[in-house]
């Protein structure tokens, strides 16, 4: 099963609706709550990531019996350095950005705790892909 | 304890979600970064925040939070309260700041 969601950089206003559309297919498939939970996290933090420094993106999730896999490809900035990208408390995010509470460096962190395996790979001035996996067992 | 209930005992205003009045709590949690808040807030709790953007309600729908408290009498705006009715999932406001209302908090229903 395959489903995409459109992503709106730079859009707060609707920042959350791709995850809340996935978390909605999820529950009617009846995936194990707690699975849910943590897969909501970091769907959230990529979508927001998109948000707050791509132009647009989107969200593929791919639904297997054993695995769900979130793809999110944005056109955008890129990442120069993702290692550093993933330390916590490292963010580039503007003090606008910072202001509604987002921009703590925390979401790639949040990712990674809450899938199972993450692949990141960007080119800067063209975008980046996100690959979120996490297994049912 | 449900949220109606906390209203009652910690003189909250109710700004917008009534219908989630009757959901039960099961703790809370507290920060105005929106991060912290996704990675660690869990099911059914209380969160406390300054933050009044509709982001918030964003968080709150996808980790299924109880109500949020707002501080300092702040109030949601426009477009965040009509989430909250949507999802009826209660934003309150006390006057009180986070350091009282937390401390309030935490004597009802803290161990």
């Amino acid at each position: 099963m395959e489903f995409n969601f459109n992503i709106e950089g730079g859009n707060f206003s609707h920042a959350g609706a791709a995850s809340s559309e996935v978390k909605k297919v999820l529950k009617q498939l009846n995936v194990d709550v707690s699975l849910i939970k943590r897969i909501v996290v970091a769907l959230y933090e990529a979508e927001v990531n998109v948000v707050a420094h791509a132009y647009e993106g989107m969200m593929k999730v791919v639904l297997s019996s054993d695995f769900i896999e979130v793809t999110i490809t944005d056109r955008g900035p890129g990442i120069p350095d993702i290692s550093l990208a993933m330390k916590e408390g490292y963010s580039t995010a503007s003090p606008q950005v910072r202001e509604m509470g987002f921009g703590a460096g925390m979401g790639l962190p949040n990712i990674k705790k809450n899938c199972d395996k993450l692949e990141i790979v960007s080119k800067v001035n063209e975008g980046t892909t996100v690959k979120m996996t996490t297994f049912f067992s | 304890m449900n949220v109606k209930e906390l209203t009652d005992k910690l003189e909250l205003t109710i700004c917008s979600g009534e219908q989630g009045l009757t959901h039960e709590i099961k703790g809370g949690y507290i920060s105005d970064l929106l991060s912290d808040v996704m990675g660690n807030a869990k099911e059914g709790q209380v969160w406390i925040t300054l933050q009044t953007h509709k982001n918030i309600m964003a968080i709150a729908s996808l980790k299924e939070v109880a109500a949020i408290i707002l501080v300092k009498s702040r109030k949601p705006e426009q477009d965040t309260a009509e989430v909250s009715n949507d999802e009826q999932i209660p934003i309150l406001s006390t006057p009180l700041d986070t350091f009282e209302i937390a401390g309030r908090l935490y004597k009802l229903i803290g161990d």
